[in-house]
C-alpha cells in the first residue's frame, strides 16, 4: 500500500482523492513504522521550505523518509515535497534539504536578463517537455500541467531532470534518480496528464511488487 | 510557456448553483460538482464557486461542496465569499479548496491576509477587490459587501498592499463593467497587474470571446473570470480559447 506522509504541510486531501479516482489503495501516516511497511511513500508539501523541514527533523520524519528511500522502494515528491527531497532551499534563509538529490531551491528572479519583469509565483498551467526516458512517462505525451510555486530547483545534474517546463529559467519538473521522484507541479490538480504521470507511479510499485 | 487562464465562476447558495439553469443536457443543473465536471471538460483551467448563502447553515454545506467538488476534479478551485477569519480558511482548505478568496474581510482587517499566506502559503490566498471608477480621486475606489459599500481605498495602492502582505492572486472586479457584457475594463486591469508582481484574474464585462483576448493582450491579465455568458451557453470555454489562440495567446 501507499503511504502518504502526514506531517502537517501538505495538500493531502487532493492527493488521497487522486489515488482514490486511481482506485488506488494508500494510508495516511505520521508514524514512521509504519510509513516504512509502505510499498511507496509519498510526501506532498505546500508551505514554506524551512516549516517543512524544521517539522521533518523534529519529528524523525526526515530520517525516515532518508531511510526509505534506501530501501529502494518508490518514493515521490510533490510540490514543496519535491523541493525538500534536494540539497538546501533559500526560502526564508539558507535550509538543508534531504539531500537525496543534486541541487538548491531558489527563488524565481522576478525579471529577466533583458530586464523584464514577470510574475512570481509562476502559477498556472505550463507545458512539460519530456527530457529522458523514464518509467515515470512511459506511454504519455507532453501537454500542460498545472504549478503553483516561487522557488524552482537549481542543478548542474542533467541526469535528475526528467521533464522540464520554462519560466524565464529552466524549471524541473519532473526528476528521479533511482527510486526517487519528484513533481514540482500538482499532478493532483493537472487533469489528466497528471493523474496519468501518478498512475505510473503507481505502476512502479505495482511492477516492483509483481518482481517480488 | 504559462498559459493564460479561463476561469468560469459559479454562484452557490445554500449549496446550489444558482444561474445554472441553461444546461438541459444536465441531469441536475443546480448540482456543483456535475457543472464542475462539465467545465473541466470544457478545458476550464480553474473554477471559483463563490458562497453567496446568507445563513451559518448555508456556509456549512458549502464546506461539503467543496468536499464533493474536491473529490471529483482535477483541476485547481477557488472558494470565496463568508471567509471572515483564518479558521473559516481551514475549513475549506482542508475541505480540498485550493485557494480561497478575500474581500471584505481583507479590507477590514488586513492582518488577515498575512495570517492565511503565513499559515498556508501566499498560493493559496487570493485578494478579492471590487473596484468602480471615481472622479473624486480620478481612480478607482474599493468597495466591499458585494459592491454595496465604498471604502477609502484606492484600488492600486490596495493591490499593492494585498500582495505585500502576502496575497498570491489578485481577483479584480470591474464594477463598472460587471453585467455589461461590453468587455473587460482593460484600463483597470492593465494598472493593476502592472503594479503588482503577483498573477491578476480579470473579472467583469465579459461578453465575447474577443473580451477575452482584450483582457489578455491589451489588459495584461494572466486570467479572466467569467460566469453568465458560460451559464447561459453564449459561449463556451473550449470556443473562447480556440478564438484566443487564433489572436495568439497561449492557452493550454
Amino acid at each position: 500500500m501507499i503511504g502518504i506522509i502526514d506531517y502537517g504541510m501538505g495538500n493531502l486531501f487532493s492527493v488521497s482523492k487522486a489515488l482514490e479516482r486511481l482506485e488506488v489503495p494508500y494510508f495516511l501516516s505520521e508514524n514512521k513504522d509504519e510509513l516504512l511497511r509502505a510499498d511507496a511513500l509519498i510526501l506532498p508539501g505546500v508551505g514554506s521550505f524551512k516549516d517543512a523541514m524544521s517539522i521533518l527533523n523534529s519529528t524523525g520524519l526526515a530520517d525516515l523518509v532518508k531511510e526509505f528511500a534506501d530501501t529502494g522502494k518508490p518514493l515521490l515528491g510533490i510540490c514543496l515535497g519535491m523541493q525538500l527531497l534536494f540539497e538546501s532551499s533559500e526560502e526564508n534563509g539558507l535550509t538543508e534539504g534531504l539531500q537525496l538529490l543534486p541541487g538548491h531551491v531558489r527563488r524565481f528572479p522576478g525579471s529577466t536578463a533583458e530586464g523584464e519583469t514577470y510574475k512570481v509565483p509562476h502559477m498556472g498551467w505550463n507545458r512539460l517537455e519530456f527530457l529522458q526516458g523514464s518509467p515515470i512517462l512511459n506511454g504519455l505525451d507532453e501537454d500542460y500541467v498545472y504549478f503553483v510555486h516561487s522557488y524552482f530547483v537549481d542543478t548542474n545534474d542533467e541526469e535528475v531532470v526528467i521533464s522540464r517546463s520554462l519560466y524565464d529559467v529552466e524549471v524541473p519538473a519532473v526528476v528521479g534518480r533511482g527510486n526517487v521522484f519528484g513533481m514540482q507541479f500538482h499532478p493532483e490538480k493537472s487533469s489528466s496528464l497528471g493523474m496519468a504521470l501518478l498512475r505510473n507511479f503507481t505502476e512502479l510499485v505495482e511492477e516492483r511488487m509483481s518482481v517480488k | 510557456m504559462l498559459t493564460k487562464r479561463i476561469v468560469p465562476c459559479l454562484d452557490v447558495k445554500d449549496g446550489r448553483v444558482v444561474k445554472g439553469v441553461q444546461f438541459v443536457q444536465l441531469r441536475d443543473a443546480g448540482d456543483p460538482v456535475e457543472l464542475a465536471r462539465f467545465y473541466d471538460g470544457q478545458g476550464a483551467d480553474e473554477l471559483v464557486f463563490l458562497d453567496i448563502s446568507a445563513s451559518h447553515e448555508g456556509r456549512k454545506t458549502m464546506v461539503e461542496v467543496v468536499k464533493a467538488v474536491a473529490s471529483e476534479l482535477a483541476i485547481p478551485f477557488t472558494v470565496g465569499g463568508g471567509i471572515n477569519a483564518l479558521e473559516d480558511m481551514k475549513r475549506i482548505l482542508r475541505a480540498g479548496a485550493d485557494k480561497v478568496s478575500l474581500n471584505t474581510a481583507a479590507v477590514n482587517n488586513p492582518c488577515l491576509i498575512t495570517e492565511g499566506a503565513n499559515f498556508f502559503g501566499s498560493q493559496c490566498i487570493v485578494v478579492a477587490i471590487d473596484a468602480k471608477y471615481d472622479e473624486e480621486i480620478c481612480s478607482w475606489r474599493v468597495y466591499t459587501h458585494g459592491g454595496r459599500t465604498p471604502t477609502d481605498l484606492e484600488v492600486i495602492a490596495w493591490a499593492r498592499e494585498a500582495a505585500e502582505r502576502g496575497a498570491g492572486e489578485i481577483l479584480l472586479t470591474s464594477m463598472d463593467s460587471d453585467g455589461e457584457k461590453k468587455g473587460f475594463d482593460l484600463k483597470l486591469t492593465k494598472a493593476v497587474s502592472e503594479a503588482v508582481s503577483i498573477p491578476v484574474i480579470a473579472s467583469g464585462g465579459a461578453g465575447n470571446a474577443d473580451h477575452f483576448a482584450e483582457a489578455f493582450i491589451d489588459g495584461k491579465a494572466d486570467a479572466a473570470l467569467a460566469a453568465s455568458i458560460f451559464h447561459y451557453k453564449e459561449t463556451s470555454v473550449a470556443e473562447v480559447k480556440a478564438f484566443i489562440k487564433e489572436k495568439g495567446v497561449v492557452v493550454r
